[in-house]
């Protein structure tokens, strides 16, 4: 530490790969620049002008020049397109399973973190080394970007859809986090750390202090919002129980079936008439587009998915079973 | 109360546009493109120091970890300068002075197809930037130069109106600016002036005409919904209105990024003019050169969503647009190998034009390997939003446009004024602006890898010793912005009287039209028997093998 680099300190696992395309990227711009400037300096040296009535030859051009410096940079272009975009691909799809999911709310001029056992902090993120995790972003007004520089990785922030990231830490310390999208007065300030801690450390900070699971919030704001009486214990069939619902497909009454993903419960809420499950109607949901707060929203999802949580495992278990008869 | 006068008959001059006719109304009433082009010449310097002063108390705050000035000042700065930079100086920059000046003679023409619409361009361009410097002076603007929404519709208290009106307006001062340049370039060329006959200057500018009327009637288009948003509460960009923040990126995008090839285009189109006439060659390639400036303004037009890449746009068209931005970059490549061949067995004078063009082909290389950087879609998510795309813009917008524009401005200082502008601090003031800019920008790239965000009015104490050697860099290009001011207009007064064609260029507005040229530019008609650049004056076309 203390000494210069042009290289920020690498804590994730995609970082190293950054990197390596980065050098990649800087042998071949060196390398195009020194060829550069190694010809016009030649050029303007070897043939400087030598009186006033220097009178150069003709010279058109050559078509297997152009067509030289037109293919090789296009080849060497390509190599940087396929490479990039590989990573892109790789660095931007989260794991399917077994992410250590955290809900981020990004307000002017702060982060929000919430965990789902319940923790809640403020421009503090704490995370394991070793596991991958999964961010999904939120913002309550403008729009922001989620920025960690040791990961390599940042993601926009947009009010109105939640964004996912995901980076599976390597080193334990603490790095930076900027909001890296413009975002008024305090933009400067919306800055944070996170800390990156080995899983004994991270299960001892885990088990301090509690206000109740993200999820049994959501519960309290589920009965406070009435959604309880048609989501859960409805006799009349006006709305689909919510109970094993998220994560599942669902199919519409236009006959399309989408994945129960945050995204989809999110706009279920703000937006009910977006999407209507097969059987049910419109306008009878009332719309909350502006009545809850992101973070409450982010809340409702946890308690959602805490819903269907078991079931999945307890698919598993029967089709094991199953297999073994 | 005539105010016009004969040519003197004391300094014998003979008569030219610039002492045709005298008195304010000459020149606020003209339809000569030349003093049209001498308005746009005096309005965009000033702008160019007002965005300049910006930029330097920017670079003053960024001395120090927690800032000097109010957040919300720094903020304003770095909106301000941004706004008049890019919409009242780069935009207009060569097109409208250089291009405005030089186009007619270049073809053979007597003055634009439009007269009245090229001084009507200029009137709208003061009207915006009126617009522009009264929300500057009635509080300033605090949005960034690009407007994003829902901030600029909804959350900033600031004079955001009053300064996308003055964008707005100005975008049709654009237009009018192009449309002019098409029609002249179809239609008024002099007999034997082919399309391949062109100079390159001509090619660049057609290109960026193009530009100019298609892509930004997108940007008026983008500010009028931005407008209905922030008073009527319409509901396009805003998401709790049911808006969608990132159409308002796509759409602003959509002009923006072709806007910064119609700031760099003419930019090249100088270097051709200037490389040919200081290596006394042919420029190497020409129809290469020439079709090159066709496909950058056809493929500008499909690359803005490289700007979203981490906006939460589809993957696969982050893939798309990046496959896009790097086939951008091939012609803008053949242009740099091109002008460099030029070259070969030349005969390469080392005169004050030719080292900005010397500088504006090393920094525009660098500018443009950096953009590489940022259409690789990993790379980009690391470093955009960072101090690395604020290096990589300066390299491309600085480097090389205001590089080239400075080169233009000598190499056409005789045309335009009659007089010669001393050589040697015109040397010493190139060196100070390449040593300068270079300092000032250089680090820059270091920090955006590092991880500094843009636009930010505090940092981390790791950041410091960067910013300390940017912001020294910066004092030193400032000086070397200001010293060619000076000795521009010391020699414009008492500078030695300039021959017709002071440097032997070939091209017809210095082999065919006095200097200064007279009101229609030409004596007598011109006709064009010979190719452009026709240096070495031999009739047989030879290629290399």
């Amino acid at each position: 530490m203390g000494e210069f680099s042009i290289f920020p300190a690498r804590a994730s696992t995609v970082a190293g790969e950054i990197d390596a395309l980065y050098g990649f990227l800087l042998i071949v711009g060196i390398g195009m620049t020194i060829v550069i400037f190694f010809f016009v300096f030649f050029f303007a040296i070897k043939y400087r002008r030598r009186g006033p009535n220097d009178r150069p030859g003709l010279i058109h051009g050559s078509l297997p020049l152009e067509i030289t410096w037109t293919v090789l940079p296009f080849l060497i272009m390509m190599v940087m397109f396929a490479w990039g975009t590989k990573l892109y691909f790789q660095n931007y799809t989260p794991p399917r399973q077994d992410t250590l999911d955290i809900y981020i709310t990004g307000k002017q001029w702060m982060w929000k973190v919430q965990y789902p056992d319940g923790q809640r902090e403020i421009n503090e993120l704490h995370v394991p080394v070793g596991r991958p995790v999964k961010l999904t972003l939120a913002s309550e007004d403008v729009v922001h970007s989620f920025f960690i520089p040791a990961f390599r990785l940042k993601h926009d922030v947009v009010p109105g859809s939640y964004e996912t990231f995901w980076f599976e830490p390597t080193t334990p310390g603490r790095y930076h986090i900027f909001c890296a999208e413009y975002c008024g007065t305090n933009h400067s300030r919306m800055t944070g750390w996170v800390t990156v801690m080995e899983p004994a450390e991270y299960a001892a900070w885990l088990a301090g202090g509690t206000g109740g699971s993200m999820a049994s919030q959501g519960e309290k704001l589920f009965q406070q919002y009435g959604c309880v009486s048609c989501h859960l214990s409805d006799t009349q069939g006006r709305c689909p129980s919510l109970r094993n619902v998220f994560g599942n497909p669902v199919v519409l009454d236009d006959g399309r079936t989408v994945l129960a993903d945050e995204a989809y419960v999110r706009e279920s809420i703000v937006n009910p008439n977006a999407k209507i499950v097969k059987g049910y109607h419109r306008d009878i949901m009332p719309v909350f587009q502006g009545q809850i707060s992101e973070e409450g929203l982010l809340q409702l999802i946890a308690y959602v998915k805490s819903l269907s949580r078991p079931i999945p495992a307890a698919a598993k278990n029967a089709s094991t079973t199953k297999a073994k008869q | 109360m005539s105010t016009t006068l004969q040519p003197s008959p004391l300094t014998g001059e003979r008569p030219n546009y610039l002492n045709a006719d005298y008195g304010w109304k000459s020149w606020l009433f003209t339809t000569d493109h030349k003093r049209i082009a001498l308005l746009y010449l005096f309005s965009i310097t000033a702008f160019f120091f007002v965005g300049g002063a910006f930029a330097v108390a920017m670079r003053v705050n960024l001395l120090f970890p927690d800032g000097l000035f109010e957040h919300d000042t720094y903020n304003k700065l770095f909106t301000m300068h941004g706004i008049i930079m890019v919409f009242f100086f780069l935009v207009p920059s060569i097109p409208a002075t250089l291009g405005n000046f030089l186009i007619p003679p270049m073809i053979g023409a007597r003055d634009l197809a439009f007269p009245r619409i090229n001084l009507l361009s200029w009137y709208i361009y003061i009207a915006g930037g009126a617009f522009a410097l009264t929300a500057v002076v009635r509080g300033g603007v605090d949005t960034g130069w690009t407007f994003y929404a829902p901030f600029s519709t909804t959350y900033s208290n600031t004079h955001v109106l009053l300064a996308a009106t003055g964008v707005f307006i100005s975008g049709f001062s654009s237009i009018l600016t192009g449309l002019n340049f098409i029609v002249t370039i179809h239609k008024m060329r002099a007999p034997g002036m082919t399309w391949m006959r062109l100079p390159l200057f001509v090619w660049g500018h057609y290109a960026t005409s193009i530009i100019q009327v298609l892509g930004t009637p997108v940007i008026a288009i983008t500010l009028v919904l931005l407008g209905l948003e922030r008073i009527m509460h319409a509901g396009i960009f805003d998401p709790t209105l049911g808006g969608d923040p990132v159409l308002f990126q796509h759409l602003f995008w959509f002009y923006s990024h072709p806007a910064v090839y119609i700031m760099i285009l003419p930019g090249m189109a100088v270097i051709s003019e200037i490389v040919a006439c200081y290596s006394r060659k042919r420029v190497f390639g020409y129809g290469f050169v020439a079709f090159s400036s066709v496909a950058i303004a056809v493929l500008s037009f499909v690359v803005w969503g490289h700007h979203l890449f981490v906006s939460g746009m589809s993957m696969y068209a982050s893939m798309v647009f990046s496959f896009m931005s790097f086939l951008v970059a091939v012609p803008s490549a053949i242009k740099v190998f091109n002008w460099t061949a030029t070259m070969y067995r030349g005969s390469v004078s080392w005169d004050t034009p030719m080292l900005y063009a010397f500088g504006f082909i090393g920094l525009f290389t660098i500018g443009g390997l950096t953009g590489l950087f940022l259409a690789t879609l990993a790379i980009d998510v690391h470093v955009t939003d960072t101090y690395f795309v604020i290096a990589h813009f300066h390299y491309v917008m600085v480097g090389g446009m205001v590089m080239a524009y400075m080169g233009g401005l000598h190499f056409w200082f005789p045309k335009i004024t009659g007089r010669l502008y001393p050589e040697g601090w015109a040397k010493f003031a190139a060196l100070v602006i390449f040593v300068g800019f270079n300092l000032t920008f250089f680090p820059q790239f270091i920090l955006g890898y590092l991880g500094m965000p843009r636009r930010y009015a505090t940092y981390p104490q790791e950041f410091h010793t960067l910013n300390v050697m940017s912001t020294a860099g910066a004092s030193i290009l400032g000086v070397g912005y200001l010293i060619p001011m000076i000795y521009l207009a010391w020699a414009w007064m008492k500078g030695p009287r300039s021959p017709q064609n002071p440097w032997e260029a070939k091209g017809l507005e210095w082999e065919q039209s006095p200097t200064p040229p007279p009101t229609f530019n030409f004596d007598k008609p011109p006709i064009v028997r010979e190719e452009a650049y026709n240096y070495s004056g031999e009739e047989k076309e030879v290629w290399l093998d």
